[in-house]
């Protein structure tokens, strides 16, 4: 016999014309959390990235199109640490959504499952756009990565229990593909080891920690904040004395300032993707590291 | 507890059977019969607690694997009650004024005075309104916010404070207290967030500045890709084009819709119509007569306000120039019926009153540096057709009536602003202001805005 409530939701599923057992919904805030959602959720999961690889994600707009989402997302995968904040508070606001605000199940922070670098011992905002729980620029360690897939398949078999299995059976397949790539990528790795550089906001810091390089130097005097005339002439001088191999420059970023400077510390300037879809190379997250070590290792060598 | 329902299960079928094997024979059927019952019944129970457990031995391992490997960061440790506080935002915001009309006489000719925040103010430095933002979950089921105006004078004005629900099913949300009207595109947005010094003249002639209404907002959002909203409210009603009524119920009430989506990837939209119903009761304004008396008039009536409004904002995807266009437009139409009374308290004439009239403004803001915009905004108003009762059966002049004497009010704004970061604006706007049946008042506004502590996120 078929209770009433169930009746009503099997009545409410065939007004609103649902498959039963249609794939939940998954608002991610980067391109780098859409695509380590389709690796572990496959055809189970229905993935919206709510901005570009070129969109600097501290800056973006709370669109109706991105309200539009949230309001009917099963699941939310933001990197947090006040990366979003922003705009996703606004979203998840304007929703109207209980299933995805900050402590439900369908709201899941990749931070949350990670230990952050660069947390500061005081926050001021004298020091520029400084994030008080640490750099959440956590993508570009693949560590990071294994680390919060564990952690993003629990939750999604949380949020779509009938699925358990399936998201266990394709959690421990990444697993598995990605300790593959990364014995991989540590081999290559090795020429990186100790090779000075220079950034230009603090967000190659997991990059640079994982691989062992050397940071000399950040053009953006602080996090945030634009090089005055007067701070790049001091870097030029102070970067003579010990030049860097390359000045890392990110998709997402303006060209100009790292150019300037390349041109006045004869390195030359590595554009690196820095999100999945910020080359044409990094398709996914696989590719996101095979094209970032590839274009490091063609300067470094 | 579920594991003692486990053995006791057994335990118990067990318990009935035995006695249930030397009874006699006749009563073996009716016993077979219940015995088959309670087994189906217990295997249920027992299916169902074996679900149970597993679901809980999941939930175990999730607590289990979740701190894989580094543990996870230690959130700031909650060490005292203040970890309770509500977040604090505060803004300071003022300018320096050159204008070449006086600010004293300022209004807008053709439309009855709304006593709200109209013109630009007063001449030289001065300090603007500074904000107070208090905001926090109250818990599991509302958020509640409280926004302070603090004015130059050392007035305090509560500008909103509401509790809103943050878990009622299906897109639905409550907000409750004082809030702005969420009709059109700017009435909802704080001074601090506005694209230049001042609201558009629509909005100053029609609201007096911002339309804030004590009492229920009712949003409920659609499951659609697109984005589409509907709205209601209704409370006291007792902010401008109304008044508080004096008995009991609502005046008062907002119905709005919006829609929007993106036009390919760099461009975002919305557009929305709103319609504004209110009764007044004795609203009173200052005129002057033709004999140069000054009088107090007041009107009592219905007032419509219908709002069409749309935005585009083109913010390039693809480029990492940090580029962005917003253009937006808004039109009322208000339509007022009712009665006019000539010098209340004095020769007390009263006759019918109708107006409708409306007004617009267009504005484009472009960010052509990450930290530099340049905007333009055209605004005009139109009174329109007043019927004014007395004036038509002879017994007054339109003379005596002088603010409600036809008129074209319009105004041409630029501005430039600077943010070094996301938390200060430095801003020069001139404009050439034709709100007054008088010569152009060209207005200098230089304007600083600085944001505080917890800075929320910003509306589209």
């Amino acid at each position: 016999m078929i209770s009433p409530v169930r009746g009503l939701c099997v009545a409410c599923a065939l007004i609103i014309g649902l498959p039963a057992h249609a794939a939940i919904k998954v608002l991610a805030t980067t391109s780098d959390w859409g695509s380590l959602v389709t690796e572990l959720g496959g055809d189970k999961v229905n993935v919206y990235t709510a901005t570009s690889p070129l969109q600097d994600v501290h800056r973006v707009d709370a669109k109706p199109s991105l309200v539009a989402r949230a309001r009917s997302a099963d699941l939310v995968v933001a990197t947090g640490a006040e990366l979003e904040i922003g705009w996703l508070p606004v979203l998840l606001r304007e929703s109207s959504n209980s299933k995805i605000q900050p402590g439900a199940p369908g709201y899941f922070e990749i931070s949350s499952a990670l230990r952050l670098l660069d947390i500061p011992t005081a926050v001021d905002r004298s020091m520029g756009d400084v994030h008080p729980l640490g750099n959440p620029h956590v993508q570009l360690d693949p560590r990071n990565i294994a680390t919060a897939a564990k952690a993003l398949s629990v939750r999604l078999a949380q949020v779509d229990a009938p699925n358990a299995a399936y998201y266990q059976q394709r959690g421990a397949d990444f697993q598995a593909r990605w300790q593959q790539a990364m014995t991989r990528w540590s081999a290559q790795a090795a020429t990186l080891r100790d090779v000075p550089v220079v950034v230009i906001h603090k967000d190659q810091t997991y990059l640079i920690h994982w691989l062992g390089m050397k940071e000399l130097a950040a053009i953006e005097p602080k996090p945030g904040v634009p090089p005055s005339a007067g701070y790049l002439a001091g870097l030029v001088s102070r970067l003579g004395a010990t030049p860097p191999r390359m000045i890392l420059r990110n998709a997402y970023n303006d060209p100009k300032a790292s150019d300037w400077l390349a041109e006045r510390v004869k390195a030359p300037v590595v554009l690196l993707p820095f999100s999945v879809g910020g080359t044409p190379e990094a398709k996914d997250l696989f590719g996101l590291f095979d094209d970032t070590l590839r274009r490091l290792q063609a300067v470094a060598r | 507890m579920g594991h003692l329902s486990r053995i006791i299960a057994p335990v118990a079928i067990a318990a009935m059977v035995a006695p249930a094997a030397v009874q006699a024979a006749d009563d073996v059927e009716a016993l077979r019969a219940e015995i088959a019952a309670i087994k189906a019944e217990y295997a249920q129970r027992v299916t169902a607690l074996e679900a149970r457990i597993d679901q809980l031995e999941t939930t175990a391992t999730t607590a289990a694997a979740a701190p894989v490997e580094p543990p996870p960061v230690p959130a700031a440790p909650a060490r005292t009650s203040s970890a309770f506080n509500p977040s604090i935002s505060v803004i300071l915001a003022g300018n320096y004024a050159d204008l070449s009309q006086d600010p004293g006489d300022f209004n807008f000719a053709g439309f009855m005075p709304s006593g709200g925040e109209i013109g630009p103010g007063e001449r030289s430095f001065n300090l603007g309104e500074s904000e107070v933002t208090f905001a926090a979950s109250v818990d599991p089921y509302f958020t509640a916010a409280l926004t302070m105006a603090l004015s130059a004078a050392g007035e305090t004005g509560v500008e909103e404070a509401f509790a809103r629900t943050t878990s009622l099913p299906a897109g639905f949300s409550v907000k409750g207290g004082r809030f702005f009207s969420g009709f059109g595109y700017l009435n909802e947005i704080h001074a601090h967030a506005w694209d230049f010094v001042d609201q558009p003249l629509v909005y100053q002639a029609f609201y007096g500045g911002q339309y804030g209404q004590d009492g229920l907002q009712v949003k409920w959002l659609a499951p659609t890709d697109l984005f589409l909203e509907f709205g209601a409210e209704t409370g006291g009603g007792g902010e401008f084009p109304g008044t508080r009524l004096g008995r009991n119920g609502l005046n008062g009430t907002t119905l709005f819709t919006h829609l929007g989506g993106d036009l390919g990837d760099s461009i975002g939209w919305r557009a929305g119509l709103s319609w504004l119903g209110m009764d007044a009761e004795d609203r009173a304004y200052e005129d002057v007569d033709s004999a140069g008396n000054a009088v107090v008039n007041s009107f009592t009536g219905s007032s419509e306000t219908w709002i069409a409004d749309a935005t585009f904002k083109w913010t390039p995807a693809s480029s990492t120039r940090r580029q962005a266009l917003k253009l937006q437009a808004e039109y009322m139409r208000r339509t007022e019926d009712g009665s006019l009374a000539y010098d209340v308290g004095g020769a007390g004439l009263n006759d019918s009153y109708r107006s409708e009239q409306d007004g617009w403004y267009v504005q484009g803001v472009y960010q052509f540096n990450p930290r530099w915009r340049f905007g333009v905004r055209y605004d005009e108003l139109d009174p329109g057709s007043t019927r004014i009762g007395l004036v038509q059966s002879g017994d007054l002049l339109a003379a005596d009536f002088p603010l409600l004497l036809p008129a074209s009010p319009s105004r041409i704004t630029t501005m430039i602003d600077f943010s070094p970061s996301e938390f200060s604006r430095l801003r020069a706007q001139y404009a050439w202001d034709d709100s007054r049946d008088a010569d152009t008042d060209r207005q200098l506004l230089l304007q600083y805005i600085y944001a505080l502590g917890a800075h929320g996120a910003h509306k589209f």
